[in-house]
């Protein structure tokens, strides 16, 4: 008797297997984004010229020793756009220093950018060619990293970034001791 | 056998007339031969459905690009894997390494089949067990 309830059991098995994979799509995430395997691992060290100053150069020395957001960005990235408005407040909030990472790009077009749109970025490393995107993983801007006091990459986003997804993901980082993680 | 020969270079202008890598070939053809091996196997991120020997996405270019510089300074493919994963996790490599968290995607598999198999044994089984006689009245 009970052989005939294999068939709804097999089924049963399935559903719950199958739901599970469509759980990031049922909550609307972008089940394109991959796990960033930097996370919790030393931020890949670069000394780049800096975007405001080519002459002088600035890397992860320059944000050593204190928690700040690194934010790939470019020109041609309609991502970008969006999320400037949101760079900019944050920069003014004053709550992390934001650096930026131009990425794929070239000097005078992120310069007219910049002076077009307005400076989010204490500065940013202009990456021409792409070398540093590699080191640290980046496959499509915007892509926005936290980055801790110590070095390590706490967390990454990719996409637009707006106050929510701060909210969700960066800010409980940066919460007083003891609070959020 | 000129004609074969001619024909086979004609084949190979052909392919790399439409290869989407159109840089210059490394100078050493054994490096070039691991080259194209490689990048066979190096999923673009960007594109996630393709190679990055087929993709035209600017990452595609400087993951080759990468790899060449790789490949001349005398580094294994091996090491080169390694790299690809430790950036961009084990997504970037198509057949996926037997370790932590893929071993699901090589032992599920092997796994079916082998459960597939023992039915189907179990089932072969039970009918050699069947009386005979019981072939359907038909033709009389």
């Amino acid at each position: 008797m009970w052989k005939y309830f294999i068939p709804l059991i097999i089924f049963a098995l399935l559903f719950v297997l199958l739901r599970s994979g469509m759980q990031d799509i049922m909550e609307g995430k972008n089940v394109s984004d991959l796990p960033s395997p930097l996370i919790g691992r030393q931020a890949p060290a670069f000394e780049l010229p800096s975007l405001a100053n080519p002459e002088n150069t600035i890397g992860t020395d320059d944000f050593a020793g204190k928690p700040a957001v690194l934010n790939v960005w470019a020109t041609w990235c309609v991502g970008c756009r969006q999320e400037h408005g949101f760079l900019m407040e944050l920069s003014q909030s004053g709550t992390v220093p934001v650096y930026g990472l131009n990425w794929r790009d070239t000097l005078p077009e992120a310069q007219q950018f910049i002076a077009q749109l307005g400076d989010p970025y204490i500065d940013s490393a202009f990456d021409g060619d792409g070398r540093v995107g590699i080191d640290w993983g980046v496959y499509g801007a915007p892509e926005t990293f936290l980055i801790g006091a110590d070095g390590t990459v706490l967390e990454k986003h990719l996409g637009p970034m707006n106050w929510s997804i701060w909210q969700d993901k960066f800010a409980p980082y940066l919460a007083p001791e003891g609070a959020g993680r | 056998m000129k004609l074969l020969l001619s024909l086979l270079a004609t084949l190979f202008l052909a392919s790399t007339a439409f290869a989407i890598d159109a840089d210059e070939p490394l100078e050493d053809p054994g490096l070039q031969a691991r080259y194209e091996e490689i990048i066979e196997e190096i999923r673009c991120l960007k594109c996630q459905n393709a190679t990055i020997k087929d993709s035209p996405a600017f990452l595609a270019t400087d993951l080759r690009r990468e790899i060449k510089r790789m490949l001349v300074e005398g580094y294994t493919d091996e090491q080169i894997f390694d790299f690809m994963v430790e950036r961009y996790g084990d997504f970037a490599l198509y057949s996926p390494r037997a370790s932590g968290k893929t071993l699901l995607l090589w032992v599920v598999p092997v796994a079916l089949l082998l459960l597939g198999a023992l039915a189907l044994a179990n089932i072969v089984r039970r009918r050699m067990a069947m009386p005979i006689d019981d072939e359907p009245d038909s033709g009389s």
